[in-house]
């Protein structure tokens, strides 16, 4: 299939090459680009208030009536069969309602992978679900207790007993290598890349390098844990949940259960942090099976613990990136092959190859990634998949080159500037890299830097200054709904399944909204987060945004010509056409006669109507295929260095991004901060230990995994280009996963800066440069 | 005896293993305090005792008799918003809004830690009065996880609102 996916996609490529820019979506600017009153804005966010209050109301916190809890049980071996499984204890015990294990579940089918072609297909793992026996990696969900309270639960659950036969499983990385296999395509790229002969470039350049750089797995570890509130009516089905795809899982609820579509609500107002692993996991199916069993509603939390057992993370990689220059530092060679884990029970490459194929020119490259199967919980999406750990190879490669070469590494990208991409061929929609680098290092004070290693100390700390190209592709998602209702009192409202995990998507789509309508933002609402309203797009991949404007620009252009048809004759406009008219201050108005206008309460009045509703989606998302669209970000740090104790500090960094339009700079700066944050782990602290002698994670807790607490993050500066993408809504691209790019390469130039010591495996942590 | 919740006074619970953080949640419904660990490493389930920081999934329910609770609920109202919420709106102290309510608790005893003359790890001059510096907040505040990265934003609204004090 993933064979068939990249012939479709080489094909549509083809036949658009042919296809004159403007015909395309997006071929003629955005005309909101440039006229924008709300957007641009910094608006606090709409649901700050609910927020603080602590009233913003999340999955486990709906109250049901006769609401039971579940406890899980997971398995403590890797393979094998269950030999005895004693429920007997916990079934006595006061309050239990239900134990739930393979044989009493429902027989029901796998879960569809997330794919490109199904939509509905949002699976991480196509396991069965306490379908057998079979144990088939460690922490697996073996038994489900429901009691009338938690405590009940989880007590009843401690006395399950279980015994197993193990088998031999796959748990180490190395031994995986020897059949390692090798995907025709990593989403819509095709896998193997070979332009020229890169080994024979290597080798015969003037200036080389070429190391191996690894990568730790990594937990999202959003501070909401994984909840799903669960209650049956008859064969109806309502979900409250926490998820970044509300629309999809439905679908793939009621596939599963064998229920009509709309028999399955899935609710999810407010996401706890997402990051890409609140998708679709085990634990919602045993919530919605076990319900049903126990004939009660139904609240699942996961443990801490739960979480990591059943919810994969970022898979480990390991990436050789070799670079080679001619005598004026052109890449002449660039190879990028490594292994990373996807078990084929799971659906997420870890995309570490994407950012070579777009940052550098070169005469030559080699890429290649190869999957490694183990026997675990399948890896998943996390914050920049592939990009984040790719950008920390590729660019610690690049400072490397520099550095051997003895030039500016900044200068070293300027001369490898490309001015298409540089596989494909394609334009850039617009690329401005090297601006956000000038901008970043005048405000950085990056002359302060000092070419040779250890140079800058103060006391007992050796400072050293550092940065790195942080990358990311544009991507909007087809199948992105809206509905629009415009009412006669002049107010509107748009709703969409859509997600809300942090972003500020009402925020942001009502200032959006406010502009295309030529509406104040007051009189505009946003409803999201239920799979009840219109379809929307999923929140991945930094596509949520644009996905929800394209629909909500399709959404007024329909709302235009309705509003036309009913003005009728007896209007200022009467006898314009939809392109002849835009939206603005509260009605319709001629863009070449600005008297000529009429409100919005005028028209409905008029033709007495309280309200008008129209339904749209996004057009097919085409510029994705002509043009090369990525945002991209130049990051810069400082960090001190004990020579004592090896402790390494961030003292400082700044994100430089270009990244198109900027709707709301308040919530833009925070997800760019965010996403620089989570860099700072991935570079220092961030590992999920995996003993690969059990199979098993040894660090489930928050205590033990560490993510950087407020005394790690410094004041942390971003900036951007604010150049509008021609060929996007809005002239906007992706903001959310951009951040954490690059900032694990920064921050470890910044340490060899500081040291000379070059550390190639992250974290990078203390014991590493004594 | 009775554990008073914002004011209100509610009878501690039959199950003596039942946390002062499900009592909050799953009894009564004040679930503006959150979850993340139930372990007592991420902050988020902060509450006050008797004004004091105190980790709720860490406090049995029965600890807390006799005894007052204030949780976010209680601190401030949409109409009479607590100067802290008020400020992480202003300084977009958060994102999803999921450590919020733990933060801003913590915030507000921490500062009270500080006004009282406690020390911290980063206190330079043990003699002289603490004061509620970036730094000195950073510090004070590690125990409060925060994923989405709002760091800076909870800390800058911590810095208006000690300011304001101040003044
Ligand atoms: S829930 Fe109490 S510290 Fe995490
Ligand atoms: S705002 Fe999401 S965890 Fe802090």
């Amino acid at each position: 299939m993933s064979r068939m996916q990249n012939a479709v996609i080489a094909s549509v490529k083809t036949a658009l090459g042919w296809v004159p820019a403007q015909w395309l979506p997006g071929g003629t600017p955005d005309p909101l680009i440039g006229r924008s009153a709300a957007i641009g804005r910094q608006d606090n966010r709409l649901d700050g208030p609910a927020k603080v209050g602590g009233l913003a109301r999340f999955s486990a916190e709906v109250p049901l009536q006769r609401l039971s809890y579940a406890a899980l049980v997971y398995s403590s071996i890797v393979r094998g069969r269950i030999t005895r499984l004693d429920t007997a204890a916990a079934e006595a015990t006061p309050g239990v309602i239900l134990v739930m294990t393979h044989r009493n579940m429902p027989r029901i089918g796998l879960v569809p992978l997330i794919g490109v072609t199904d939509l509905s297909a949002v699976g991480n793992s196509s396991l069965p679900i306490l379908q057998d026996a079979t144990i088939r990696y460690n922490g697996q969900v073996v038994a489900a207790v429901v009691a009338e309270t938690q405590e009940q639960a989880d007590h009843a659950a401690s006395l399950i007993e279980i015994d197993y036969a193990a088998e031999p499983g796959k748990t180490r990385f190395e031994e995986a290598k020897t059949d390692a296999r090798t995907p025709a395509s990593i989403l819509i790229e095709k896998n193997h890349v070979s332009v020229g002969n890169a080994e024979r470039e290597l080798a015969a350049a003037a200036h080389r390098v070429d190391n191996v750089y690894r990568t730790p797995g990594q937990n999202h570890n959003a501070i909401e844990l994984h909840a799903v509130t669960v209650a049956w009516d008859g064969d109806s089905l309502v979900v409250h949940d926490t998820i970044q795809m509300v629309a999809s899982s439905a679908k793939a609820l009621a596939k599963l259960f064998g229920l009509k579509k709309d028999k399955v609500r899935v609710l999810s107002p407010f996401v706890g942090g997402g990051f890409g692993g609140k998708g679709l996991w085990d634990h919602q199916v045993v919530a919605v099976a076990a319900a049903k069993l126990a004939g009660r509603p139904l609240r699942l939390v996961l443990s801490r613990e739960g979480v990591y057992r059943i919810v994969g993370g970022r898979s480990p990689s390991e990436q050789r990136v070799a670079l080679g220059a001619d005598a004026d530092g052109r890449f002449t060679a660039i190879v990028h092959t490594g292994y990373s884990i996807m078990p084929p029970h799971g659906a997420c490459p870890e995309q570490y190859s994407l950012c070579t194929r777009a940052l550098y020119r070169s005469k030559s490259f080699e890429i290649l990634q190869r999957h490694l199967d183990l026997d675990i919980v399948p890896n998943t999406y996390m914050r920049a998949p592939g990009e984040a750990i790719g950008t920390f190879a590729v660019e610690c490669a690049v400072d490397e080159l520099a550095h051997e070469m003895g030039i500016d590494p900044i200068e070293l990208r300027r001369r490898n500037e490309p001015d298409r991409h540089p596989i494909h061929g394609s334009p850039f929609s617009q690329r401005a890299l090297i601006q956000a680098y000038e901008q970043g290092a005048a405000r950085f004070g990056w002359v302060r830097r000092q070419a040779e290693p250890g140079t800058l100390r103060d006391g007992e700390w050796r400072i050293g200054l550092g940065c790195a190209s942080g990358s990311f592709p544009y991507a909007r998602m087809p199948g992105a709904n809206v509905r629009l209702t415009l009412r006669s009192d002049g107010s509107a409202t748009i709703a969409s399944s859509a997600q809300e995990m942090g972003m500020g998507t009402a925020t942001v789509q009502v200032q959006h909204a406010a502009d295309r309508l030529g509406l104040p933002v007051e009189a505009i609402g946003f409803e999201l987060g239920d799979s009840a309203l219109p379809a929307g797009p999923m929140a991945g991949g930094s596509s949520q945004t644009v996905s929800l404007a394209a629909a909500i620009m399709a959404a007024s252009e329909k709302l235009t010509a309705e509003l036309l048809r009913l003005a009728g004759n007896d209007s200022p406009l009467a006898g314009l056409r939809a392109g002849d008219v835009r939206l603005l201050d509260g009605g319709i108005g001629a863009i070449e006669d600005p008297s000529r206008h009429e409100s919005y309460r005028s028209i409905l009045a008029r033709a007495a109507r309280d309200e008008i509703v129209v339904d749209a989606a996004g057009s097919a998302p085409l510029e994705m295929l002509k043009f090369a669209m990525h945002s991209s970000s130049a990051i810069f740090c400082e960090v001190r260095v004990s020579d004592v104790t090896g402790e390494i500090r961030v003292e400082r960094m700044l994100g430089s991004f270009d990244c198109g339009t900027i709707l709301n700079p308040k919530t833009a700066a925070s997800q760019f901060r965010g996403g620089m944050i989570m860099g700072l782990g991935l570079a220092l602290t961030e590992e999920t230990l995996f003993d690969e002698r059990s199979g098993r994670i040894m660090n489930a807790t928050l205590a033990d995994y560490h993510i950087p607490v407020h005394l790690d993050v410094p004041e942390i500066e971003v900036m951007w280009t604010g150049i509008a993408d021609p060929r996007s809504p809005l002239g906007a691209r992706g903001i959310g996963e951009i951040g954490i790019t690059g900032v694990g390469a920064a921050i470890a130039n910044a340490v060899f800066n500081a040291t000379g010591k070059r550390v190639r495996e992250l974290p990078i942590t203390l014991d590493k440069l004594l | 005896m009775a554990i008073r919740i914002n004011g209100q006074e509610v009878a501690a619970p039959q199950d003596a293993r039942v946390s002062l953080l499900d009592l909050l949640r799953e009894q009564l419904h004040l679930t503006g305090t959150k979850v993340g660990c139930n372990q007592g490493a991420c902050g988020a389930c902060t509450v006050l005792v008797d004004g004091a920081r105190v980790l709720s999934c860490l406090t049995l329910a029965a600890q807390a008799d006799g005894r007052s609770v204030t949780t976010i609920e209680g601190l401030g109202s949409a109409e009479a918003p607590h100067p802290l919420q008020s400020a992480f709106i202003a300084h977009d102290g958060f994102q999803c809004g999921y450590c919020t309510p733990g933060q801003i608790c913590a915030a507000a005893a921490m500062l009270r830690e500080i006004a009282a003359g406690v020390p911290s790890y980063v206190t330079a001059d043990l003699t002289a009065p603490a004061l509620p510096t970036r730094d000195e907040i950073r510090e004070r505040m590690s125990g409060n996880l925060c994923r989405c990265g709002a760091h800076n934003g909870i800390v800058d609204a911590i810095l208006r609102v000690a300011e304001e004090q101040a003044a």
